[in-house]
């Protein structure tokens, strides 16, 4: 028997977005859940949870069987989402997906009463059952349910409607649900990323602003490349992100409006802005402002004004970051003469020094859980870059990545994974060999992979959960 | 006719760099003789023989005769005498052309990570600004730009790219 971290779990019983799919492609659209009733007699079992912070806990072995069907369009649906929650599940490392080649009972049984002695002997400990139907008016219906295999137990029931060309979404939805009732902490399957996609030789780069699911999929250009872009960040609750363009021959950081796809000037700065990101509550932004030799981090709203000087050291300060309740601000600074991670209040005042590794230290960005924050550190000994995390007052530092070039962690939602990139050396005068490729990677340093990308990327930004 | 340019030297400074452009600029004449309606300019030959100009206060001038970049250690962004040098031979150039205006730009090598590589590469740009303002060109005239590390004129990983790839470069806007 499995353990129920989480009975109340109603989250997904709302609609997730007010969004029209209708608007833009690149907002999701809406999805509708209703609760299902669980069979008679049963009510939700529990025991210990298991702590996923430990390193590589034993994966949970998962059956899930196609989501069918009663037509053909349905029962295409239902292979298709039943292959996007494998997928994602798989992808955490925490699952283990059993191969449905081994499955006892071929094809549907009964979603609302399946017979366990089928899954027990292939040694399932949990089942996800369920049907997909397309309704006459475009949209797609999807019932899910997930069962605790020894007891015979159904842990959850839900049934999701959206447009049937946003079906993935319902498959990420389920997926985090699955996640959350058996890890007891909330998934990051329902998310997007924001990207720096770059095409071309290295002296002359194209790069263009890009968004994608967490699974690479439904990949867009949001620009058309014609001005270097860098750096963009996710808006914690609006459809917006905060990046940095050459437009017009001027580096500041603008706001792109992800429904209108309009990008303004965020403030009106005589030096180049850059590093901008998000407060915890959306309404203002903090980023770096060139000044005379150094650079000054600034907090100014999301319309330009308001703006103040947190740091005036004369140093570089950059890259700053908020602490996730929004009192602390994590920023990187040469004011003591090699690059180090200081953290100060969030107005400004009593920075203190943090990193004091080997190397350089640089990109804080702090996890949405509050317990770590996690940098780039690079010109130790081996001179190549890692990737690590330590608390926020320094201590417990652990590196989860090296190579030749890894930089810009960026946690998923749920603080349990990081995003970052990885850059290959050029072997030759022509830049040969030379690639920048997105990876993730668990906060215990296990389970990296390659996420993939159409063309060589850079500066991930993982969103919040889609809402 | 045979003609020379009316004032062959007129872009040339009187720098040590400029020897072999006037060693290849006299072969260009010797080789193209009619030169009579370039009297304001002079001319060099590309290897594959084709003749093209080089308009004094352009900036192939200005890459060719005075120099556009200035170098920085890894990491720093205070000039060198070598960079000072080539500072003080743009300052006496924008100062004969000062219809001119240039944009200076920043660049950093590839070991640092983006975001301080743009601040870095300000700090160089800042830096070449200020010592060519120190020199009389008219803060006016100068715009800078960091580019961090995302303009690198070479594309090798190695010391030589990296120390190449760490300038200030001025060019004619």
């Amino acid at each position: 028997m499995i353990h129920i971290p989480n009975p109340e779990f109603r989250r997904r019983d709302l609609m997730l977005s007010a969004a029209s799919a209708l608007l833009v492609a690149a907002t999701p659209a809406s999805v509708m859940a209703q609760t299902l009733p669980p069979p008679a007699g049963q009510g939700g079992g529990q025991s210990a949870v298991i702590d996923v912070n430990k390193a590589r806990v034993e994966p949970i072995p998962i059956a899930i069987p196609d989501l069918g069907g009663g037509d053909g369009a349905g029962s295409q649906l239902g292979r298709q989402i039943a292959g996007v929650i494998s997928a994602d599940l798989a992808r955490s490392g925490l699952f283990r997906i059993i191969d449905p080649a081994s499955f006892i009972q071929a094809g549907p049984s009964r979603p609302d009463a399946p017979n366990f002695q089928n899954w027990k002997p292939i040694g399932a400990q949990a089942l996800v059952t369920g049907q997909t139907q397309t309704m006459g008016d475009g949209r797609v219906r999807v019932e899910f349910r997930l069962w605790d295999v020894s007891p015979g137990k159904q842990i959850q029931g839900t049934a999701y409607t959206t447009a049937q060309g946003s079906w993935r979404r319902i498959a990420h939805v389920i997926a985090d649900v699955i996640y959350e009732r058996l890890l007891g902490e909330k998934g990051y399957f329902d998310t997007r990323v924001v990207y720096i996609g770059a095409t071309g030789p290295r002296d002359r780069r194209t790069k263009r602003l890009a968004i994608m699911d967490q699974d690479s999929e439904n990949n867009q250009f949001l620009t058309d490349g014609s001005s270097l872009v860098l750096t963009p960040r996710f808006h914690p609750t609006q459809n917006k992100i905060a990046f940095m363009s050459y437009a017009s021959n001027r580096p500041r950081v603008y706001l792109f409006d992800l429904d209108s796809r309009r990008q303004t000037v965020l403030g009106d700065f005589s030096g180049m802005t850059f590093a901008p990101r998000f407060s915890p509550d959306g309404g203002n932004v903090v980023m770096a402002v060139a000044n005379g030799g150094g650079s000054d981090i600034v907090m100014t709203g999301l319309g330009g004004g308001g703006a103040r000087n947190l740091t005036n050291s004369g140093a570089i300060d950059v890259s700053p970051c908020f602490s996730p309740d929004g009192s602390k601000i994590a920023f990187a600074s040469d004011r003591g003469g090699d690059q180090q991670i200081y953290v100060m209040g969030a107005g400004g005042g009593g920075a203190q020094r943090i990193s004091f590794g080997s190397g350089r230290y640089a990109t804080p960005v702090w996890s949405p859980r509050g317990d770590l924050i996690a940098f780039t550190r690079y010109g130790g000994g081996e001179s190549e870059f890692d990737i690590g995390v330590m608390h926020p007052d320094g201590s417990g530092e652990r590196i989860l990545a090296k190579g030749w070039l890894v930089e810009g962690p960026t946690f998923a939602p749920n603080g349990r994974v990081l995003m970052f990139w990885r850059e290959t050396r050029a072997s030759g005068a022509r830049g040969e060999g030379f690639s920048s490729r997105l990876y993730s990677v668990d906060i215990t340093g296990f389970n990296e992979r390659a996420v993939p990308t159409p063309t060589d990327a850079s500066d991930p930004a993982w969103s919040p959960v889609t809402a | 006719m045979l003609a020379f340019p009316a004032r062959p030297t007129r872009r040339v400074h009187p720098n040590p760099g400029t020897k072999k452009m006037n060693i290849k600029i006299l072969g260009a004449f010797a080789a193209v003789g009619l030169l009579a309606a370039c009297a304001d300019q002079t001319t060099t030959t590309t290897t594959t023989g084709t003749v093209h100009t080089v308009g004094p206060g352009s900036q192939e001038d200005l890459v060719a005769n005075v120099g556009d970049r200035v170098f920085y250690d890894f990491n720093q962004s205070v000039l060198r005498d070598d960079g000072r040098a080539t500072l003080d031979k743009q300052a006496a150039w924008l100062t004969q052309y000062a219809s001119n205006n240039v944009q200076i730009a920043g660049n950093c090598d590839e070991r640092g990570t983006t975001e301080y590589n743009l601040a870095l590469g300000q700090r160089r740009a800042n830096a070449a600004a200020s010592y060519l303002k120190a020199k009389g060109i008219a803060a006016a005239r100068m715009t800078t730009i960091s580019f961090g590390k995302d303009r690198p004129s070479q594309l090798a990983s190695n010391e030589q790219a990296w120390a190449a790839n760490r300038n200030a470069t001025t060019s004619v806007r």
